[in-house]
């Protein structure tokens, strides 16, 4: 077997916040590595820390100490630009209220990453990736007239596009009815599978929890578990 | 793995601009309306410039009929044969116009008026016309016949009609047509003695050249080949010596150049204002705008964008916006232009005829775009510092707060910027430093009082209030209130236009006060001494109470300290200014010092022998200062051919605002009554129709005495003072309707930031009523405060102005003034409702399916 390449490394990661004059710790000493094309969940209740450490895993914030190492790159490294250039090449984001931008159309919201690395008419290939979210008719719709599932849907196609090599998936279904969400992770899998990204979700929801390779569960800022889906389970979730 | 390399190494790139394009796709209409903000100002800016422009293209062109000469001599008395010679040796086409004042009599309706009576005799003016109505009568003045032009609006304001018959001095002129202009004369200049032109040769006829007569002979050349500058610094030592006062168009053209560059920077001043109220208003705006913007700038960072990028795009909808705004102002502004001209009409010399400036709008669009982005940029910095965590935690985030040095230099530059423009719109250092201190102070109070409002609102709101009031109350200080925003557009357009009010009414009321009490009321002068008794006479048949009653004689400064005056004027280590050593004194004599003056060094000497010189006089205490003399100091006076010397026993204050004959050298009694003299009389009559008999009695025997009753120099005042209202009024409008668009942009800003609380408390049951009761609630509170502040700040502005420029006690008229601040109260409310109309009506639902993201 040969080793796996490190996508995400984390060690001793603490994050800190003051509120008046009480210091909160919100994560502490946490670490661990995801490779390759792994699905990782991270469940905990709320106010674990879950959403906090998907944000300094994703550079979208930096930690009171500690390190992030995101393909190879230490995010403590960089300055903001550094670090929106590695968003750009490197991440995929879902967030469970969609964040689309309200003023632009879906295809137009697909088409931002793309663009933002300055590359031309990739307008094509948003409306390809839109299609297979089943989006093909809404494509110039503004996120006001989709519903919460296609929004979500738009979203994904957005988060796809740039081919990340991994893709943060925050709640991508708290948001959503049953079957709509039934639908939306089926979609997350099936792009995940294709494209061959790793995968990084945090959500309450066990049975999305239990359809990654591994769970990592988080309870007072702190890893209490970091086990592996069983084998069984794994091959009939890839399969 | 290394960082990958910045995909667009330019901010400016295609994509930030498609951007700017895309995002803006809901907002145009309501940030086209923001655009508005600053079309007024630069309008004004565009209107003010070209009428500058076109000034001084008339000035330029019209150079000559601004004198109606190439050159022009006057003297104070009849010129000498000195001067007689040197006007033959300048040569050329001579004409010559004496003028002086006096009272006008309309037999027909027996009215009096003191006017300008000006004999021009064939030639004048060489350069333009006397233009009248019939066209063409002027020539008539030449005629040999006793015949008159009267200014227009005299003939409006008596009643008169052609061929009617006017009497001066001893003469009945025939009336043969109205005066509409007169060369580089404007139509202000006519209010205070509206002119009345008779042939030449009737001057002497009239009687009304006598002594102590204030008679301007004045002789105007044509000299079309001569080189007038270099003739008169050629000549320059024996019009000195002659003591004449010389006008060439050059200098003509310069002196209006000033006073039309001091209006200019007045009224450009007044339209920066404007500017600046529309910049607060833009500030604001894209404030507002940016922190709806916030997740997006959030989501955008988080797929990658830089700070620079995002920035980008909405630096970019602020140039579009300010761009719009700066063309609109520009079109608007040339729309104005036409208008100007016509506002001050009355206070313009020439005509002035419109033509597009293009370096005039260039002007006024660099600095109104200039002024558009800075004050843009400000509340647009922040957005670089948007955290792309914002997408995860927005209620956490947005409330860090990180200090940024490029804020402070923004500021910096800002101020600089408005500092810069004050400066070089005044062209005075200390004057632009002044108008920027006053402005950054009235903002910093402005600002100052809405900070303490909106913390007093939080710490000491009413609990036992109803719920909905302290809903509005508890609004000003809400995250996004509108507090600031509209303290500052609407305190500061109520600070201006107050401070005008309070202004002019207290120079009106200054004027008014002046007769009442036992202040005279009625000024007779130029009364010869063999007329005196007779006149008193009359005073005492009417039971007029005489308050003064005194001789004056004229005279000028022969020598100070002993240096003659001519050594004085053109000596190296000159001494006094040319004013206080050329001009003719008008002294008097008596033994006690009157009302209104008091002794502030030396002593005085009531009375003295004629016999011995020198005589101890007593000087205003100013006029000590210009001649830079102290007591004890000697001053030799010619008084009309024989000189005298003096000694300057005593310095006086003197209350120059009294409404009575004022001196600036005072002898004492026992000395000057020999001397040529006349007399002036003050005295108080009960009511105008007393005082109007009085001066028809007193005119008719004697035709040279003139007269001055209070009504005419109220209502002198009253016109003058409505005339320039007028036109800064006009010019206020800017900052008023600047001040409504940026009201109008505020209270729709701020129906976004409330709608989904009104939605919820719809939600939670609260009925239009109460909606609507929390909204009127907000806006007068915010009304209410604004304009109060406002009405403080131009209390303590008019006091100033009052009481440093003017020297005279501020009287507001403070009733009226709050009828004003209610009416604003009143529109505040009335376009806070007018724009909330929608959320209060629609269903809840509905409205939250439509707005999010809507701005």
């Amino acid at each position: 077997m040969t080793k796996e390449e490190t996508v995400l490394e984390v060690d001793g990661l603490t994050q800190t916040y003051r509120s008046g004059e009480r210091t909160l710790t919100v994560l502490q000493d946490v670490s661990f590595r995801v490779t390759s094309g792994e699905r990782l969940a991270i469940v905990g209740p709320s106010g674990s820390g879950k959403t906090t450490l998907l944000g300094l895993c994703a550079g979208l914030d930096r930690p009171s100490s500690g390190r992030v190492s995101l393909k190879g790159i230490s995010l403590g490294d960089l300055n903001e630009e550094e670090l929106a250039r590695v968003r750009n090449q490197h991440v995929g984001f879902v967030f469970q209220t969609f964040q689309l931008i309200p003023t632009l159309t879906a295809l137009e919201n697909v088409m931002v990453p793309m663009e933002l690395r300055g590359v031309r008419n990739v307008g094509k290939q948003a409306a390809e990736l839109l299609g297979q979210a089943g989006l093909g008719d809404r494509l110039d719709h503004y996120p006001a007239q989709l519903s919460g599932g296609e929004q979500q849907r738009t979203a994904l196609a957005r988060a796809f596009i740039n081919q990340p090599s991994i893709l943060f998936a925050d709640e991508p279904t708290g948001n959503l009815d049953a079957e709509t969400s039934e639908f939306i992770d089926d979609l997350i899998f099936e792009l995940n599978k294709a494209h061959g990204t790793t995968l990084m979700l945090v959500t309450h929801d066990l049975e999305l929890a239990e359809r990654t390779d591994r769970i990592l569960k988080i309870k007072g800022g702190r890893i209490v578990s970091d086990e592996p889906m069983a084998s069984g389970i794994k091959s009939l979730v890839r399969s | 793995m290394t960082i990958p390399p910045p995909a667009a190494k330019r901010i400016w790139n295609a994509w930030v601009w498609r951007m700017a394009w895309r995002e803006s796709r809901s907002s145009r209409k309501r940030l086209l309306l923001f655009t508005s903000s600053i079309v007024l100002g630069v309008a004004a800016l565009v209107a003010i410039s070209s009428l500058r422009e076109n000034l001084s293209r008339a000035i330029d062109q019209q150079a000559r009929t601004l004198l109606g000469a190439d050159l022009t001599i006057r003297s104070s008395s009849p010129f000498s044969n000195g001067a007689e010679a040197l006007f033959t040796e300048i040569g050329g086409e001579k004409s010559r116009v004496t003028s002086l004042s006096s009272m006008a009599f309309f037999p027909r309706n027996g009215k009096l008026r003191l006017v300008q009576v000006r004999a021009a005799a064939r030639g004048y003016p060489f350069y333009g016309e006397l233009e009248t109505q019939p066209e063409g009568v002027a020539i008539q003045l030449q005629s040999g016949q006793p015949v008159a032009l009267v200014d227009a609006g005299l003939m409006r304001q008596f009643g008169l009609n052609l061929e009617e018959e006017i009497r001066i001095g001893e003469v009945a002129f025939r009336v043969i047509g109205s005066l509409l202009s007169v060369p580089g004369e404007s139509l202000a200049f006519t209010i205070a003695a509206p002119r009345v032109f008779i042939p030449l040769g009737f001057m002497e006829q009239t009687g009304l050249i006598q002594v102590g007569s204030r008679v301007s002979y004045q002789i105007h050349f044509k000299l079309p080949e001569t080189d007038v500058e270099q003739l008169v610094s050629d000549e320059e030592a024996r019009l000195e010596e002659e003591r004449l006062r010389v006008d060439t168009v050059e200098r003509r053209k310069r002196s209006l150049g000033r006073a039309m560059a001091n209006l200019y920077r007045f009224l450009n001043l007044v339209g920066f204002i404007a500017l600046l109220l529309g910049g607060i208003g833009i500030a604001s705006t894209i404030h507002l705008y940016i922190q709806q913007k916030l997740p997006t700038a959030a989501v955008l960072r988080c797929l990658g964008a830089t700070s620079k990028q995002v920035l980008g795009i909405y630096a970019i909808q602020a140039l579009a916006m300010g761009s719009i705004g700066t063309l609109t102002g520009c079109l608007i502004g040339l729309g104005v232009q036409m208008l100007l001209p016509q506002v001050l009409a009355d206070f313009l010399p020439l005509e002035v005829e419109f033509a597009v400036s293009l370096s005039a709008i260039a002007k006024a669009s660099l600095i109104g775009l200039g002024f558009a982005l800075l004050f843009a940029l400000l509340p647009l910095l922040p957005i670089r510092k948007a955290s792309p965590l914002l997408v995860l935690r927005a209620a956490f985030e947005s409330v860090r707060q990180q200090s940024d040095p490029w804020q402070w230099a923004l500021k910096a530059l800002i101020a600089a910027a408005i500092l810069g423009f004050a400066i070089t719109q005044t062209s005075r250092l200390w004057f632009g430093v002044w108008f920027f201190v006053g402005l950054a102070t009235a903002f910093g109070l402005l600002c100052g009082v809405a900070h303490g409002i909106s913390l007093a609102a939080r710490r000491f709101l009413p609990r036992g209030w109803p719920f909905v009031w302290r809903q509005g109350l508890a609004n000003l200080y809400r995250p996004n209130n509108q507090t600031l925003v509209l303290m500052t557009a609407l305190g500061l357009g109520t600070f201006l236009l107050t401070t005008l009010y309070f202004v002019q009414g207290t120079l009106l009321s200054h004027a008014a006060l002046t007769g009442l009490e036992d202040n005279p009321n009625l000024v007779l002068f130029d009364i010869q001494s063999d007329q005196i008794e007779k006149v008193r006479a009359i005073l005492a048949r009417y039971e007029i109470d005489t308050q003064m009653d005194v001789p004056m004689v004229s005279m000028r400064l022969a020598s100070v300290a002993g240096q003659s005056v001519d050594e004085l004027r053109s000596g190296p280590g000159r001494r006094g200014s040319r004013w206080a050593l050329s001009r003719e004194y008008r002294s008097s004599y008596r033994e006690q010092l009157g009302e209104g003056e008091k002794l502030v060094s030396g002593e005085w000497t009531g009375r003295f022998s004629g016999l011995t010189e020198p005589v101890p006089i007593s000087l205003e205490e100013g006029l000590a200062r210009d001649l830079n003399v102290q007591v004890g100091d000697s001053l030799v006076f010619d008084i009309q051919g024989i000189e005298m010397e003096c000694r300057i026993g005593s310095l006086r204050q003197v209350d120059w605002e009294r409404v009575q004959p004022n001196f600036l050298a005072l002898f004492p009694a026992g000395v000057l009554e020999d001397a040529p003299q006349f007399h002036v009389i003050t005295g108080r009559t009960e009511s105008a129709s007393v005082s109007a008999d009085l001066q028809l009695e007193v005119i008719e025997q004697f035709p040279n005495i003139s007269a001055v009753d209070l009504s005419l120099v109220l209502s002198i005042v009253e016109t003058i003072l409505d005339k320039v209202s007028f036109v800064i009024q006009f010019m206020a409008l800017f900052s008023i309707l600047t001040g409504l668009v940026v009201l109008v942009g505020a209270v729709l800003t701020s129906r976004y930031q409330r709608m989904r609380e009104t939605v919820l408390l719809r939600t939670l049951g609260a009925s239009s009523r109460q909606i609507m009761t929390i909204l009127v609630a907000e806006y007068f509170f915010l009304g209410m405060f604004a304009t109060l502040t406002g009405l403080c700040l131009a209390l303590a502005g008019s006091w100033a102005l009052a009481h440093f420029v003017f020297e005279s006690e501020l009287n507001p008229q403070i009733l009226p003034a709050s009828g004003s601040i209610l009416l604003i109260v009143g529109l505040t409310i009335l376009i806070g409702i007018f724009n909330s109309r929608g959320t209060v009506r629609r269903p809840p639902l509905e409205v939250l399916r439509d707005e999010p993201g809507a701005f």
